[in-house]
């Protein structure tokens, strides 16, 4: 009984502050280390390093022909690439890029106004647009046509009409050499 | 508590382990009211599908191949070589079709008779959950033969978490295992597929140690009040359950052996490509009223929201529908919503399975490309088309404003429709009894008597 009357402090504050604190601090514990096991199991999902590691490619472009374009497949995705007629590249270039949903100048895209380098997938729901080949429907924008939901995309990859909002991804590259060019 | 049985090992065991009690108390004499009708078969027939998914499952998962390289060869093989691999085969894959038409109508069975109302939200709220389950591993075991349905049916319904604002891309990586849906994709989806009947499974037991508590409702949807209004579930409702099995069976039986590709997409008996993409990318049908749903929201996150908010509003049916008669039979005005929803559904299902901007011609029966349209309205482009048009002499509707139309019914039941019902519709009265309206000849005769409340007890 004593022992009771010493746990209720004069401040009239009742019930073991102390206790409740050590509650706390082992829910703490206990959650942090329920977090750290889960941890290794949800990373296990992410890409391995095998899949990682064949995330480089290096592409011979020489034999496309103006107006066609090639595919290629990176990081088990397609990559378009295309080279652009001189009328598609001023096509690409003289958009106001107010109207754009996904407003970028031609040049923030490419590196040689030539060669458009792209990842193949709609940003919708990750169709693949057809028109790499001149043979395809290429929308009324002349560049890309998704068959999914109808998204178009202009001579340079960017959305211009359909529900997809963002523009066709330009993957990391370099080129390599005048025919050859490196992705990823 | 424990029943003495005859025989002696069965008495020893179930002295010790009192499963044979168990059983004897929840399948044999658990009163049942006596007045089920056949809507209240297709739960026993959805226990029948689950035992029957996981039973063909595993005998295929014996001889399949979860990987890129070897999946669509290995089915192939199983359809070819595996001694009896096509029953096998075609039982699973039609048996898939056959769990969501029983479910689907249990579930109907249920929102017409209100087993979701108190004390059963639970119940109901279990049931959802095995839906979502069902769902997801329908979803998962459909990518596995590795076709082009597959694939890309993966690639579209993966992709619906990018959706998600800033952490999207990294969720529909992790789903992936990488880049693109690939190798990993199939090897984890693999692992799922046969882990989540087994969840299933548990969650089943639930929602028979839910629907127990209460006991079953049924159809005129009041409480029994005693012996006289329930019979034992052995021998009556077995016998009943097993007949309807008999007869679902021939249905089902109609699909395996002779149309077994009838309710599946072609496409997918070509080897998934990853550089190409089908023309149309459709759904099972059994999935078509919710693609639909997504797809009649314009906007990528918010089309997404709705078509989780299609189940998710399930969840809270209980406390929408505030009306305290349970069954539809006695009221006069939910009955046609009711069946308009029925019908909805029916429309979305139709909505999914054609592209958003084609047209439906009622008058001509038929669904009409966009450029058909175009063409006979004699307008520029699909842009200056309303999306209810006259073309070629006929009426025609947008696939995207017929959806967006179902898709508001859809909504519109649960959150207008049924919490204005339980203000303003005026039931019928209720008989007094599950017995009454059998014992006095007739149900109009009996309701007329019945001048208690409805909840009364007798």
């Amino acid at each position: 009984m004593a022992d009771q009357a010493h746990a209720v402090p004069k401040d009239g504050h009742s019930g073991g502050t102390r206790r409740e604190f050590l509650y706390l601090m082992t829910a703490a514990a206990g959650a942090y280390g329920v977090a750290s096991v889960a941890w290794p199991f949800i990373s296990s999902m992410n890409p391995s390093q095998d899949v990682l590691a064949l995330s480089s490619i290096e592409v011979d472009i020489s034999s496309i022909q103006p107006g066609e374009g090639i595919t290629v497949k990176w990081r088990g995705k397609p990559l378009f690439i295309r080279r652009r007629t001189p009328e598609e590249i001023k096509a690409a270039e003289s958009v106001n890029i107010a109207q754009l949903r996904d407003p970028q100048t031609d040049k923030d895209r490419v590196q040689k106004p030539e060669w458009l380098v792209l990842i193949g997938v709609c940003t919708h729901l990750g169709c693949v647009p057809q028109g790499e080949k001149s043979s395809e429907p290429r929308g009324e924008y002349g560049g890309y046509y998704c068959p999914c939901h109808g998204s178009q995309y202009d001579t340079s990859g960017r959305i211009r009409k359909g529900p997809a909002p963002l523009n066709l991804a330009v993957p990391p590259y370099t080129f390599t050499g005048d025919t050859t060019v490196k992705v990823g | 508590m424990s029943k003495h049985f005859k025989n002696p090992v069965v008495r020893w065991i179930d002295h010790r382990l009192p499963v044979f009690s168990y059983l004897d108390h929840e399948a044999n004499e658990y009163p049942t009211p006596k007045n089920l009708n056949y809507w209240w078969n297709f739960g026993s027939l959805a226990g029948f599908m689950l035992i029957t998914m996981i039973a063909t499952g595993i005998f295929l998962a014996m001889q399949y191949t979860p990987h890129v390289s070897m999946a669509f060869n290995s089915v192939e093989r199983i359809m070819r070589d595996v001694n009896f691999g096509w029953l096998l085969r075609y039982l699973h894959m039609n048996g898939a079709s056959m769990f969501f038409i029983v479910v689907y109508i249990h579930i109907f069975r249920g929102l017409y008779f209100g087993s979701y109302k108190a004390p059963r939200e639970l119940l109901w709220q279990l049931g959802v959950l095995i839906l979502l389950l069902m769902m997801a591993t329908a979803f998962m075991g459909y990518v596995l033969p590795w076709g082009q349905m597959s694939f890309w049916g993966a690639t579209v319904i993966t992709n619906l978490f990018s959706a998600i604002p800033l952490v999207g891309d990294k969720i529909v990586t992790l789903l992936w295992g990488g880049f693109a849906v690939d190798n990993p994709t199939l090897n984890r989806f693999f692992a799922l597929h046969y882990l989540m009947p087994f969840v299933i499974l548990a969650v089943v037991m639930l929602h028979i140690i839910a629907l127990h508590r209460f006991g079953s409702n049924n159809p005129i949807g009041i409480d029994t009040k005693g012996k006289q209004d329930t019979i034992p579930f052995h021998p009556y409702y077995t016998t009943k359950d097993i007949f309807g099995l008999g007869i679902f069976l021939i249905f089902y039986a109609f699909w395996v052996f002779y149309a077994p590709n009838a309710l599946g997409d072609p496409d997918n008996y070509i080897p998934a490509n990853p550089l190409s993409t089908p023309e149309h990318i459709v759904p099972e049908w059994y999935f078509l009223p919710f693609y639909a749903i997504l797809r009649s929201i314009p906007d990528k996150l918010m089309g997404v929201i709705a078509m989780g908010a299609s189940i998710a509003i399930l969840f809270v049916l209980p406390w929408l529908d505030r009306s305290p008669v349970r069954s539809g039979t006695f009221r006069p005005v939910f009955k046609w919503f009711f069946w308009m929803l029925v019908f909805d559904c029916a429309i979305l299902m139709f909505v999914g399975k054609n592209p958003p901007d084609w047209f439906w011609q009622p008058f001509a029966m038929h669904v009409t490309p966009a450029e058909e349209v175009v063409a006979a309205a004699g307008v520029a482009d699909a842009d200056a088309l309303w999306p209810i048009t006259f073309a070629g002499g006929t009426l025609g509707i947008k696939i995207l404003l017929l959806g967006q139309l179902a898709t508001l019914y859809y909504f519109a039941y649960f959150i207008v429709v049924l919490p204005l019902l339980s203000i303003f519709e005026t039931p019928k009265r209720l008989p007094l009894s599950i017995s009454e309206p059998v014992l006095k000849g007739g149900g109009k005769a009996a309701v007329a008597h019945a001048h208690s409340k409805p909840m009364e007890k007798a």
